[in-house]
């Protein structure tokens, strides 16, 4: 299938990522944080002291203790970091280097039925690297999914291009596909660009969709609206291609090896480029080569859905990308550089600033600011143009605020996600935290309806 | 400019420092986010935004208003000097000094009167001034007539503001225009200063009076049979409906308000709507910048223009058989049109809401207008009938959307 993504906005950042890797420092510290996975209670398995292997599990979902979450590396367990109400925010991992494997058996995984297939993908800790839609979760291993969802590319500014990382690795990525295929009755759907590598162009098992168009074209969520758009009652799941690999990787040693190559961009480091890294590492590792600018912020993940974390903090659970960009913590005059300059410089998908007259190659630099104050809903129309969807945006974001289930099930709250607004938060005039509001309607919904 | 930076960051520290002035912050604020663009960053979501704020949005739509404003003024002193018969001898600057004096109190009223009221509800409720009366502020004493007393332009904007804003919620959360609001509450309470033949032209009843005959036979005879008339084009039009019109027919009224000088603006009227050219540079730079909708501007014109045509076509009298692009360029039409229908508040907020809101204001706009000619302001009434039916019009598109939904699952 073709598809053509009309609306959308390609936000065109200074620091892209050269495509170069840079082999990092190993990262003497992992983390895994439960809030990398929306709507997880963790159960704690190991104490601090305890050491642990390449998928040990280290905490579990209190709810469903077959979901376990494992260290990505051997070694001790270093802390366990707790925040508000005793609430765990991190279990920090010292690794000895040495990258022990739990698990060293390679199986022949053709052979197992759907059930025992699951079975395994959840002992080994590799299940939560598989997502559902609607609300965003980790996969539930209850599920028959009617199909399974990979985007080959990345459209998020910044964002790492799986064309390059990926080159020649066929055989792991098919090793992955093999698995997920055994996973579900329907089809698993493998959205490529034109020129995509051969990698995904080649892809066994797959239904590949040629896919055009600015971002959010990339996002899964948007791509199932135009394939397999889901309706109340019906799930899909979707995955990484990265974390494809793992799950091949897994599929012909038997080892968890959360080895994965992340883009590194932003304005304020000196060189950006992409770095070979390992899921859970510290950011203090990934950017030991670089030379960072003060006063920065440091996300992991894509400037418009990563996460603010500090630079001893780690690498997200499903983070493929970190982003270094200059703090706007800094008042701007309102002639020069504030809200009535003429603004050459800077980056507006409204036309009010002479963005639109610049030439399409033209890069902007960005920082933190809000670039004005919250306020209340005024312009309409505006989330519509960078919103791809058969969706009313903004109907949709006041059904949720008003907690009204009924009418958030049948605005179509069942086929988006946080990141699909991602645009919206960031055209919006007046600031409103979109995406916040989105996870909590879809909280909502987990709660009441799943 | 750290100099400045100072000096708020003084007020803002003398205040926070008592109880008792902390509340008065929002007073501060106001003015510290007006010459600064605050050091807020992102906290949630998206770390990085767009460039846009509303502060921007609004001032745009300010400056999409200066034609209009600027010739508002002009042409108050245009009509004045017009009915005294003394155009011929009087300067450029003349008129313009005199029209401004007239109108810019108009305009401090207005922001006055709204801004008191917005900063007496920031103070009380906590929450910083929002920008919304910005451009309330403006287009109040834009469609008020010239002779309006200042006291009802007050009376008008603190009821605009508060009954039709604030206890909504304030910006963002009304349903009707604010602008139209004042202007309808006075339109209704105070009909003998907001129609009729004597307050387009400022001054107009005074002269009226004993010295009116003293004064005019200083100057050209042929300004004593202009003067006589204070009245709109439209007020002209309208007698055709009644059993003695002012003009003979339509080709009369032609010679009397040309084609040209309605789209000019040459005409009495409410300050700031009778040019529909500078109306229209105004939309100009509205869509331009993509502040307005071009579907409510488009949907707009066709509606109002497809009414004049039908009765156009059914003709019967000097009023119906105006050409429809002449009906389209008298009165609050073209002001309407582009300032009024677009607040993106009170329109629909759909896209294919806009078009049927927009073409619903301008059917009804000059419906109203031409049939019941006792209402020659119909596109006040009429945006605000649009105003009232946009969520209505937004219910129907949205519930159209969710069977759409609906259906897939059944067919699934």
């Amino acid at each position: 299938m073709k598809i053509t993504v009309k609306r959308g906005l390609d936000i065109k950042m200074k620091g892209v990522p050269n495509k170069i890797i840079a082999e990092s420092n190993l990262s003497k510290s992992f983390a895994i944080k439960p809030s990398d996975f929306s709507n997880l209670t963790p159960k704690l398995l190991v104490k601090e002291g305890d050491s642990v292997k390449c998928g040990s599990p280290v905490f579990c979902d209190k709810y469903n203790d077959k979901v376990i979450f494992v260290s990505p590396a051997s070694g001790v367990v270093d802390k366990i970091i707790r925040g508000e109400k005793r609430r765990i925010l991190a279990v920090t991992i010292n690794s000895d280097g040495k990258f022990t494997q739990k698990n060293t058996k390679a199986k022949d995984f053709s052979k197992l039925d759907r059930e025992e297939l699951k079975t395994d993908l959840l002992k080994s800790g590799l299940w939560p690297f598989l997502r559902m839609r609607p609300i965003d979760i980790i996969a539930r291993p209850e599920d028959n999914p009617k199909s399974i969802f990979i985007s080959s590319f990345d459209t998020n500014p910044l964002s790492p291009d799986y064309d390059f990382i990926m080159h020649n690795k066929s055989a792991e990525f098919n090793a992955g596909l093999e698995l997920l295929n055994i996973l579900t009755d329907g089809s698993v759907h493998l959205q490529i660009r034109k020129n995509s590598d051969e990698v995904f162009s080649n892809a066994k098992n797959v239904k590949t969709h040629l896919v055009k168009g600015p971002h959010p074209s990339g996002n899964v969520g948007v791509q199932m609206h135009e394939i397999d758009p889901i309706n109340k009652g019906e799930v899909v799941w979707y995955i990484n291609p990265q974390d494809v690999m793992i799950l091949g990787r897994y599929s012909l040693t038997g080892a968890y090896d959360a080895n994965k190559v992340i883009s590194v961009g932003g304005e304020n480091i000196d060189s950006p480029n992409y770095v070979k890294t390992i899921s859970g590492s510290s950011i203090e590792s990934i950017l030991k080569g670089y030379k960072v600018i003060e006063n920065s912020r440091f996300i992991s993940g894509s400037p418009l859905t990563g996460k603010k974390v500090d630079k001893d903090g780690f690498l997200g659970f499903y983070h493929h990308q970190v982003s270094v960009l200059p703090e706007g913590n800094e008042y701007k005059f309102f002639l020069s550089e504030g809200w009535l300059s003429l603004g050459f410089n800077r980056f507006s998908a409204s036309k009010s600033y002479p963005t639109w007259l610049m030439p399409k190659s033209k890069t902007y630099q960005f920082d933190t600011n809000l670039n004005g104050e919250e306020r209340s809903f005024v312009v309409s129309g505006q989330y519509e143009k960078v919103f791809p969807f058969d969706i009313y945006p903004v109907q949709l974001l006041k059904s949720i605020v008003t907690n009204d289930i009924e009418k958030m099930e049948n605005l179509g709250i069942y086929e988006v996600s946080p990141e699909d607004f991602a645009l919206c938060e960031f055209v919006c005039t007046s600031k409103i935290n979109v995406q916040e509001i989105v996870r909590n309607g879809l909280d909502l919904i987990y709660k009441e309806c799943m | 400019m750290k100099f400045l930076r100072n000096i708020f960051d003084n007020a803002h520290k003398t205040l926070s420092s008592s109880e008792k002035t902390k509340k008065f912050f929002p007073l501060v604020d106001a003015f510290d986010t007006l010459m600064f663009t605050p050091n807020h960053v992102t906290k949630k979501g998206s770390h990085v935004r767009d460039a846009i704020d509303l502060k921007r949005t609004m001032m745009l739509v300010i400056i999409a208003l200066i034609p209009c404003l600027l010739f508002g003024i002009y042409n108050t002193g245009y009509q004045h000097f017009r009915v005294l018969g003394e155009l011929e001898v009087i300067t450029f600057w003349e008129i313009f000094f005199k029209g401004a004096l007239v109108v810019l109190p108009l305009v401090v009223v207005s922001y006055g009167a709204g801004l008191f009221v917005e900063f007496i509800f920031a103070i009380k409720n906590g929450h910083t001034v929002q920008e919304g009366f910005l451009v309330s502020g403006m287009l109040i004493p834009l469609c008020m007539p010239a002779d309006v007393p200042l006291w009802m332009v007050a009376v008008a904007t603190i009821f605009a503001v508060v009954i039709g804003k604030e206890v909504f919620g304030g910006t963002g959360m009304n349903i009707l225009n604010v602008a139209l609001t004042a202007r309808a509450f006075l339109f209704f309470a105070h009909p003998t200063k907001m129609s009729g033949n004597e307050v387009w032209v400022t001054g107009f009843s005074e002269l009226k009076g004993e010295n009116y005959a003293s004064l005019v036979s200083s100057a050209n005879p042929e300004g004593v049979v202009d003067g006589s008339s204070g009245a709109t084009a439209l007020g002209d039009l309208a007698s055709f409906m009644q059993d003695s019109p002012v003009l003979e027919n339509t080709q009369a009224f032609q010679a009397k308000y040309s084609l040209m000088d309605s789209f000019l603006g040459f005409i009495p009227g409410s300050v700031g709507e009778t040019s529909a050219l500078m109306c229209l540079i105004g939309a100009a730079l509205l869509l331009w910048t993509g502040i307005a909708s071009w579907r409510v501007i488009s949907s707009f014109f066709v509606g109002g223009f497809v009414m004049a045509t039908i009765l156009n076509l059914i003709g019967g009298n000097g009023y119906f058989e105006l050409p429809a692009i002449h009906q389209l360029m008298l009165g609050g039409f073209m002001f309407g049109m582009v300032f009024m229908a677009t607040d993106p508040v009170t329109a629909a907020h759909t896209n294919a809401g806009k078009f049927i809101y927009g073409f619903l204001g301008g059917f009804l706009g000059i419906l109203i207008r031409m049939v019941n000619p006792a209402y020659p302001e119909g596109i006040m009434l009429a945006i605000l009938i649009a105003n009232v039916f946009a969520p209505l019009i937004d219910h129907m598109v949205i519930q159209n959307n969710i069977n759409r939904r609906l259906k897939r699952l059944k067919t699934a």
